[in-house]
């Protein structure tokens, strides 16, 4: 259990140092127009590959299975303008589903 | 009615947060029904006061499955420890993006920057590389709220739920993710960031540590910020 409790302690530590160091970093200075056009197109990016590692990964393979069947119906009802709500619990149920008939 | 937009316009610190309140609860209920699962699949494996207190102290989706992902298939202390961390290792690019907007003596912004979450994070850019601080904070407490609350009735109430597996409940991480880049993707170059980033993604996650993949995938945004507009 030690190594429970010293892996929460590290994570939690790690993750404040993470998002401090950009600010105190910098300070109030103001990034180059380069710079901020890269920051413009992060957030994109960035989600982007933490929604096909967390569909697909499988630790360090990729798998196709019922859950990316939930992520994709959860992407058509965001197209079709869904709350973001409704497309989370819709891709539990259709995953659930493909599970249970599977 | 549809919340405010944020805004670079510095305005009241007061109205900003409960602008960005309103725009978080939707998010708030998202990651309630995340965290249940989190707190579901955390308890076997972790007890049931550590997972809460992660996600009061840590409060980072993506780390937090990360390091119990690791921990449930029997891995070290050190590689769960590692696993969390690179997966938040885009918080440091997040903090580069939010630090020239952030205001007022050094403790102040300290503690916004402390409040960053993926969602409010987004939420909160006004374009040309900008952010509304309060915004973001506001847009964060909801989702603190739905994120800690949730794993507490996950741990407790995990025996009830049954097999997080067989109620598709992996499933909901992933499309909130999917929600967060629908609302961001409002650009050409946004769309040729995200579909770099998930091509780097998907190419180096076979072949580099877990969270390694998503930090590379940041060099999507660099070659979609030289595009022509």
């Amino acid at each position: 259990m030690t190594g429970v409790w010293v892996t929460v302690a590290a994570l939690a530590l790690a993750t404040a140092a993470l998002k401090l160091a950009g600010p105190l970093l910098l300070g109030g200075r103001r990034l180059p127009a380069a710079a901020l056009s890269v920051v413009e197109q992060l957030a994109s990016a960035l989600l982007a590959a933490l929604v096909v590692v967390e569909t697909f990964g499988k630790g360090r393979s990729l798998t196709l299975d019922a859950r990316a069947l939930g992520v994709g119906f959860a992407a058509v009802l965001l197209a079709r303008r869904a709350p973001m709500t409704v497309a989370v619990i819709g891709a539990a149920a259709v995953a659930a589903i493909a599970r249970a008939i599977t | 009615m549809r919340p405010a937009r944020p805004s670079d316009d510095p305005g009241p610190a007061r109205e900003r947060g409960q602008a960005g309140i309103r725009r978080g609860v939707p998010f708030g209920i998202a990651v309630f029904v995340i965290a249940i699962s989190f707190g579901v699949l955390a308890r076997p494996v972790m007890g049931t006061l550590a997972p809460i207190v992660m996600s009061i102290v840590v409060f980072s989706g993506a780390a937090q499955f990360g390091a119990l992902a690791v921990l449930s298939a029997g891995g070290g202390t050190g590689a769960a420890i590692a696993a969390g961390v690179l997966l938040n290792a885009r918080y440091l690019a997040m903090g580069l993006a939010l630090a020239p907007s952030l205001r007022g003596r050094p403790l102040s912004r300290a503690g916004v920057a402390l409040t960053t979450a993926d969602a409010s994070w987004a939420a909160a850019s006004v374009g040309d590389g900008m952010f509304d601080p309060w915004y973001m904070v506001g847009a964060s407490i909801p989702q603190y709220a739905g994120w800690v609350l949730g794993t507490v009735i996950g741990v407790f109430a995990g025996g009830a739920i049954g097999d997080p597996r067989a109620l598709g409940l992996d499933a909901l991480f992933p499309a909130f993710f999917v929600a967060l880049l629908f609302a961001e993707v409002r650009s050409p170059r946004k769309r040729v960031a995200a579909g770099g980033g998930a091509g780097i993604a998907l190419a180096l996650t076979p072949l580099l540590p877990a969270g390694l993949p998503i930090l590379a995938a940041a060099t999507a945004a660099v070659a979609a910020s030289r595009l022509r507009s």
